[in-house]
């Protein structure tokens, strides 16, 4: 008999009958049912699994796969505008190359010794990545930007013993859900309350933010660029606010910009946190996303962190380095339920990613990126209200997406992105129904993906849908 | 006694690649370019004004950050030097609890194309079918390994889903408006961290139950803690171990007595798949992580996925979005009104579900079962011939049964005989090729724990070279102690020091960090910096 006859799985290297044999002699039993004793009968399932038979063939399976996933339409086939949390930008096809490895690939964890590699790019993630925001601590990211932000919320009601966060009333809608999460309920003791604070023109409006800070307010959370892609422009002012009450100040920061406009940690931010999807991560339909927190190299903050501090460390040997988990003793894994927070398995192949993408930019790179998509982005704002009925309510001061506001066409973002749609144009994220006051505007992301010839094609599309 | 092991086997003559590779902040000359991008072209510029104009100017950076300046192929060049210096599982891991599985490159190459890579999660539902089909269809298949109703892969991995358990759980008291008053969790020590961890942290207290002399806790320590406050129960079986508690069907009934929910942690899977369901078993809910139990690559640490499933009565209160077929098309439904919302953005690392759903056909109902029975069959094996083996106790000797995938085991003897522990052997044995094996989760209820898990994947071959490795270091240990002690030898570089890590004035998570503590410790910071010394 063949091994093909005896039906042997090609995953499974201990699948023929002869091996099978050999280790129930050496083990001394009869069959393999034998060794499932401990479970009692009457847990085991009677019935044979209702699943269809193994596809041995690589050749038949990749061929299923890709019947149905063709089924599919791409933004590399359609011209995209969505962003709103996940953003189409170029990944360099080295990046593609070094998270393909196997050993980044496929290992768990290993030693300090055994897989320094892997902790050394760690440990470029978070030495690069603390060079674009200023700050000298960086944990590995965890699951996506509303997870850091949640962790960072409960860090700063943790240090301040506060129960109360401030958040601008125009939110990502996919973070605040999120961010509630993590706040907990009304009816459990550490419940954080979230206080919405209005938004003037798109920033954080500073004389109702001093209305809603007080000596109760654990933290104040902003984003720059905010939900709609504006740069905040009253960061300073809004961290000296909070630090007159003892108030830790976060703030998101997308790190795409960071070649053309000042960290947070300049304005006065405690702990930053943003996105790690824009620095060489596919957008993998939502599962490119991860999160990064970083904070000033204080023992109150590195205390109270929840995942992995990666620190360069020496070895046994003088003159050498190696890389070992810092403050490691505080997360779950050894404390259980006194951890702080939670840990577990993450993104921490993106942050390899990261590394890569951080170093291949360099400072230049950064610079011409921003400098790019910011430039993009304005032309399309601009042209786009160029056409009848459509404005751009915040016309200056945005990064990669900007407000388009359809109203006086008598359209609905809805009709206008089905119209597109017909012209394999993917529209920017409908606002309607979660900001009324907007009336029937759409989210837009221009990136460096984006020529000009595109920005024209979708305009002449917009046009198209609005006649 | 040992020597029967490692005579039969070869032993290679091992050296892990050692480059010397410097931190990437100390590469690069200024100017040296890695990626170029477009300048913005006339028509752009004299529509939107040039750049500079464009920034706010209270925000404009002044001073590029100190990052490489690197070409492309010096990028390329050191990450791949970074990549050889990591062991990562080219050849034989038996990382316990986490179930080293053969991770299908067919599954890599198709993932990476544009229908998945470049997909927007707020596309429209129709340009999704064949996701969105993949997600429903691979639901399908966990529910029918584990009876639930219904499965969505929001978490983003399996600490993740037991935090999906702890919000799922919230909503489900508050809507009979009992969230207050039910706001205990009940757990065992064997049960992975992040079940206590997560229900903490959801705001829960957490009451642990120990292992009794059975090998897991008695049903009157159960009764004891289970009262009106239990919110639920979230227990593991198997455990860690490879102890089957037989009495969890009883289990179930008494915390459903009392009102309270029981969550099934899968972690240890793969040696009862196809053997029992969850279902059956009574549980409300349960978890899958599909970068263990099903194929999807470990990427060291996520992407990541714990698939979470439950009953109907609770799917009300599942995470935003769950896929659902109507007719022929397939759709995302976010219109649950008692949805516990989310926990993290998107629905999913979909990459991850569409490997595990390519893992799920390409073993089949018979693959699956056959994985259980070899997952078993080998850990078995494995006891057999490691009991043979110096220095080495199995946990709960007086078990007799035989345990299930995995089996904890012990090197107290052999501390307590040479002062080799298992951080030692641990190190020595990568020097033989075989990366470092999972000791235990905390607390260690053995001394000196070791965790091997042979899963279906390793042949009968490498299982007998990975034991002739331990019992070589057995044999380094009783005869050479200090051999076993120093190691690694063949690894890129020695052990670590430790006291720095814990050291606010030493620690540095950052290469600026490095610079600011012990950069000046001699001439300028830039040639402070440790480089691997050559020997």
């Amino acid at each position: 008999m063949t091994a093909n006859e005896s039906g042997a799985h090609p995953w499974m290297g201990n699948s023929l009958a002869s091996v099978k044999q050999a280790m129930l002699d050496e083990i001394g039993v009869a069959t393999i049912e034998e060794l499932f004793e401990q479970i009692p009968k009457e847990h085991r399932l009677k019935a044979k699994l209702k699943l269809p038979p193994g596809i041995k063939s690589e050749a038949s399976l990749r061929r299923h796969l890709t019947s149905i996933l063709s089924k599919n339409e791409d933004c590399e086939e359609n011209l995209n505008f969505l962003g709103a949390g996940c953003w189409q930008h170029h990944v360099p096809a080295v990046v593609d190359e070094i998270v393909g490895r196997t050993e980044f690939l496929t290992p768990v964890w290993g030693s300090p010794q055994s897989d320094l590699g892997r902790n050394q790019a760690w440990f470029e993630y978070a030495s690069q990545l603390g060079e674009l925001l200023n700050m000298d601590v960086v944990s590995l990211p965890v699951y996506s930007w509303g997870c850091a932000i949640g962790h960072a919320i409960r860090m700063a009601s943790r240090m301040t013993d506060r129960h109360e966060v401030i958040i601008a009333d125009i939110f990502d809608p996919e973070r605040l859900s999120v961010v509630e999460n993590y706040c907990e309920p009304v009816d459990m003791p550490d419940h954080i309350s979230i206080v919405r604070v209005k938004t003037a023109n798109g920033l954080i409006d500073l004389a109702d933010l001093k209305k809603k800070v007080t000596a109760k307010t654990a933290a104040v959370y902003f984003e720059t660029p905010s939900y709609l892609g504006l740069f905040e422009t009253n960061a300073a002012a809004i961290a000296a606010t909070a630090r007159h009450f003892g108030a830790e100040t976060i703030v998101g920061v997308d790190p795409l910009t960071l070649g053309i406009v000042r960290p947070p940690a300049d304005f006065g931010a405690d702990i930053v946190v943003g996105p790690t999807q824009p620095l060489g991560v596919h957008m993998n339909c939502g599962g490119g996303v991860g999160g990064f927190i970083a904070s000033r190299d204080e023992a109150r903050y590195v205390r109270e962190y929840n995942g992995f501090l990666v620190s360069i460390t020496e070895t046994a040997r003088a003159g050498e380095f190696g890389f070992g988990l810092a403050s490691a003793h505080q997360t779950s894994y050894g404390m259980r339920e006194k951890g702080k927070d939670w840990t577990g398995n993450s993104v921490y192949l993106w942050a390899i990613a990261n590394a890569v993408y951080m170093s291949l930019l360099g400072p230049q790179g950064f610079k011409e990126l921003g400098e790019l998509i910011i430039s993009q982005s304005h032309f399309a704002a601009k042209r786009l209200g160029e056409i009848a009925g459509v404005s751009i309510p915040f016309k200056t001061g945005f990064f990669k997406e900007f407000v388009v506001d359809f109203t006086k066409t008598g359209k609905t973002v809805a009709e206008i992105n089905a119209a597109l749609r017909k012209q394999k144009i993917f529209g920017g994220k409908d606002l309607s129904a979660e900001i009324p006051a907007l009336g029937q505007s759409a989210l837009y992301c221009v990136t460096e993906v984006h020529t000009s010839e595109d920005i024209e094609r979708l305009a002449a599309g917009i046009e198209k849908a609005v006649m | 006694m040992g020597k029967k092991s490692s005579d039969s086997v070869k032993l290679r003559n091992f050296h892990s690649a050692s480059w010397d590779e410097p931190v990437v902040m100390q590469l690069g000359v200024p100017g040296r370019r890695g990626q170029v991008f477009a300048k913005p072209d006339a028509e752009v510029v004299k529509k939107a004004g040039k750049p500079d104009s464009l920034i706010p100017r209270e925000l404009a950076r002044t001073t590029l950050p100190k990052l490489p300046e690197m070409t492309e192929p010096e990028v390329q060049r050191h990450y791949l030097h970074l990549s050889q210096e990591t062991q990562g599982m080219v050849n034989i891991s038996l990382f316990g609890t986490c179930t080293m599985k053969y991770n299908a490159r067919v599954s890599e190459t198709v993932a990476q194309r544009p229908f998945v890579a470049e997909v927007h999660p707020l596309q429209p539902d129709d340009t999704m079918q064949g996701i969105l089909e993949i997600l429903h269809e691979f639901d399908l298949g966990l529910r029918e390994l584990s009876g639930m109703d219904q499965f969505v892969f929001q978490a983003g991995g399996g600490a993740d889903a037991a935090y999906t358990n702890c919000v799922v759980t919230r909503a489900y008291h508050k809507s009979l408006g009992e969230l207050g008053r039910r706001n205990e969790v009940i757990t065992s020590i064997q049960a992975h961290p992040c079940n206590a961890a997560t229900a903490a942290a959801a705001g829960f207290k957490v009451i642990t139950l120990n292992l009794e002399e059975n090998g897991y806790p008695s049903t009157e320590a159960l009764k004891a803690a289970v009262s009106g406050r239990t919110a639920a129960l979230f227990i593991n079986n198997p455990d860690d171990m490879g102890i089957y508690n037989p009495n969890i069907k009883e289990w179930v009934r008494i915390v459903h007595e009392a009102g309270g929910l029981c969550f099934y942690d899968h972690a240890n899977f793969n040696g009862v798949m196809g053997k029992i369901r969850a279902r059956e078993l009574g549980f409300d809910a349960c978890m899958f992580m599909l970068h263990k139990t099903f194929g999807a690559p470990k990427g060291g640490g996520g992407p990541a996925v714990g698939a979470y499933g439950c009953t109907a009565a609770l799917a009300p209160f599942l995470p935003k979005p769950v896929v659902v077929k109507e007719k022929d098309k397939y759709r995302l439904d976010y219109g649950m009104k008692q949805s516990a919302g989310k926990v993290r953005e998107f629905f999913g690392n979909v990459p991850q579900v569409i490997k595990a759903y390519a893992w799920l056909c390409a073993m089949g109902g018979d693959g699956i079962d056959e994985a259980s029975d070899i997952s078993v069959l080998a850990n078995n094996y494995m006891d057999k011939k490691l009991s043979k083996i110096r220095g080495l106790a199995m946990s709960n000797p007086d078990i007799r049964k035989h345990r299930l995938e995995m089996t904890r085991w012990s090197l107290g003897p052999m501390k307590t005989d040479t002062g080799v522990g298992t951080v030692e052997v641990a190190n020595r044995m990568a020097d033989y090729g075989v990366d470092p094996y999972w000791m235990s989760h905390e607390p260690w209820v053995v001394p000196e724990p070791f965790t091997p898990e042979a899963g279906e994947m390793y042949s009968k071959e490498d299982l007998d070279y990975w034991m002739a490795v331990i019992a070589k270091v057995s044999e380094e240990a009783y005869a050479e102690p200090e051999l076993v002690k120093s190691a690694p030898h063949n690894q890129p570089i020695r052990q670590i020091k430790g006291d720095w890590l814990d050291d606010p004035e030493k620690w540095a998570m950052t290469w600026r960090a490095y610079l600011r503590k012990h950069g000046s410790k001699s001439g300028t910071a830039e040639k402070t910096a440790p480089s691997h010394a050559a020997e």
